[in-house]
């Protein structure tokens, strides 16, 4: 049975990490979590990115957020990957398989996926 | 949306962008119905906006100008011949909105609850600086998470940390089980 007391030692754990978390973490993953994302299968996606930056080891270079809606709500699950210094990649119509791939190829091996991703010039096609 | 899980997911969403410190998802379950309530202690709403969200054709959105959260969950507590309600204050004292929506649970076209579980933990992983109160009572016994008691363990380490997130699933999960 999971207790109270497990936490504290999650914590004693942590301690020391959250400090080296503070200056790293350079990639940054969004996932849209508005009524059009969520409907449209966010949650898993959110979900699967959580558990493969850890799977991978990535939990001290990437940071996985949510935000609202950001306006292609036919493109949702969206994901969008900020990194310092490159240009944002757009990620559309996301599952968690895709999510994997995403976290193993772009992530890791800083391999973006364009077949995944949509560029500005279709957003104003529509 | 496919499950109420995720209806409860996108209006805890809600509160959170209304400033909250503190949301409350309460379900109370019987063999018959199910009652999901979600309080906050967000900014509230005037009467004027309180009349029109339920109007899918309202949002405060700047995106586009649809709003669907609340119309949908009100759509889906009526497909099972249930009933929504939404009552909102914005007096200094008191502010925030509750949302009750009451379910069918016979009923041909009720949604099923689905995975709360990973509502509860998504909303906990995209938010840590806010607190949750979640509740299930079931004719079984209650599920039970507040985020202030772990917070207060934790101090420091923030509650989207991934062991703290992980335990948290266990720990709800552990819960269902054992009632089950």
């Amino acid at each position: 049975m999971k207790s109270l007391a497990e936490l504290q030692a999650i914590k004693e754990k942590m301690k020391d990490k959250v400090i080296l978390r503070e200056d790293s973490g350079n990639i940054r993953v969004v996932v849209g979590m508005a009524t059009c994302g969520i409907a449209a299968g966010a949650r898993p996606v959110l979900n699967a990115f959580v558990e493969e930056v850890n799977n991978q080891g990535l939990n001290s270079k990437v940071t996985v957020a949510q935000t609202g809606c950001i306006g292609i709500c036919q493109f949702e699950p969206v994901v969008e990957v900020y990194e310092a210094g490159k240009e944002k990649v757009t990620y559309v119509r996301m599952t968690a398989e895709k999510a994997k791939e995403v976290v193993e190829k772009h992530l890791k091996s800083g391999n973006v996926i364009a077949e995944y991703t949509i560029t500005n010039d279709k957003l104003i096609g529509g | 949306m496919k499950e109420l899980s995720l209806n409860i997911l996108d209006i805890a969403e809600n509160s959170i962008k209304a400033g909250a410190t503190l949301t409350e998802i309460i379900l109370n379950e019987t063999d018959d119905i199910l009652e999901i309530t979600i309080k906050d202690n967000g900014c509230g709403m005037d009467e004027e906006t309180l009349k029109n969200v339920v109007d899918p054709f309202y949002t405060t959105r700047t995106t586009r100008k649809v709003g669907l959260g609340l119309p949908l969950l009100k759509l889906a507590a009526e497909q099972s011949e249930g009933s929504f309600q939404i009552e909102s204050s914005i007096d200094e004292k008191g502010h925030g909105t509750v949302v009750k929506a009451l379910f069918n649970k016979k009923h041909i076209d009720f949604t099923p609850l689905g995975d709360v579980i990973s509502s509860i933990t998504t909303l906990i992983q995209g938010h840590p600086e806010c607190d949750f109160l979640f509740s299930h009572n079931l004719p079984k016994g209650e599920i039970k998470l507040d985020t202030r008691e772990i917070r207060q363990i934790l101090e420091d380490v923030p509650l989207n940390s991934y062991e703290v997130i992980k335990w948290i699933e266990e720990y709800l999960k552990e819960q269902y089980s054992e009632i089950a």
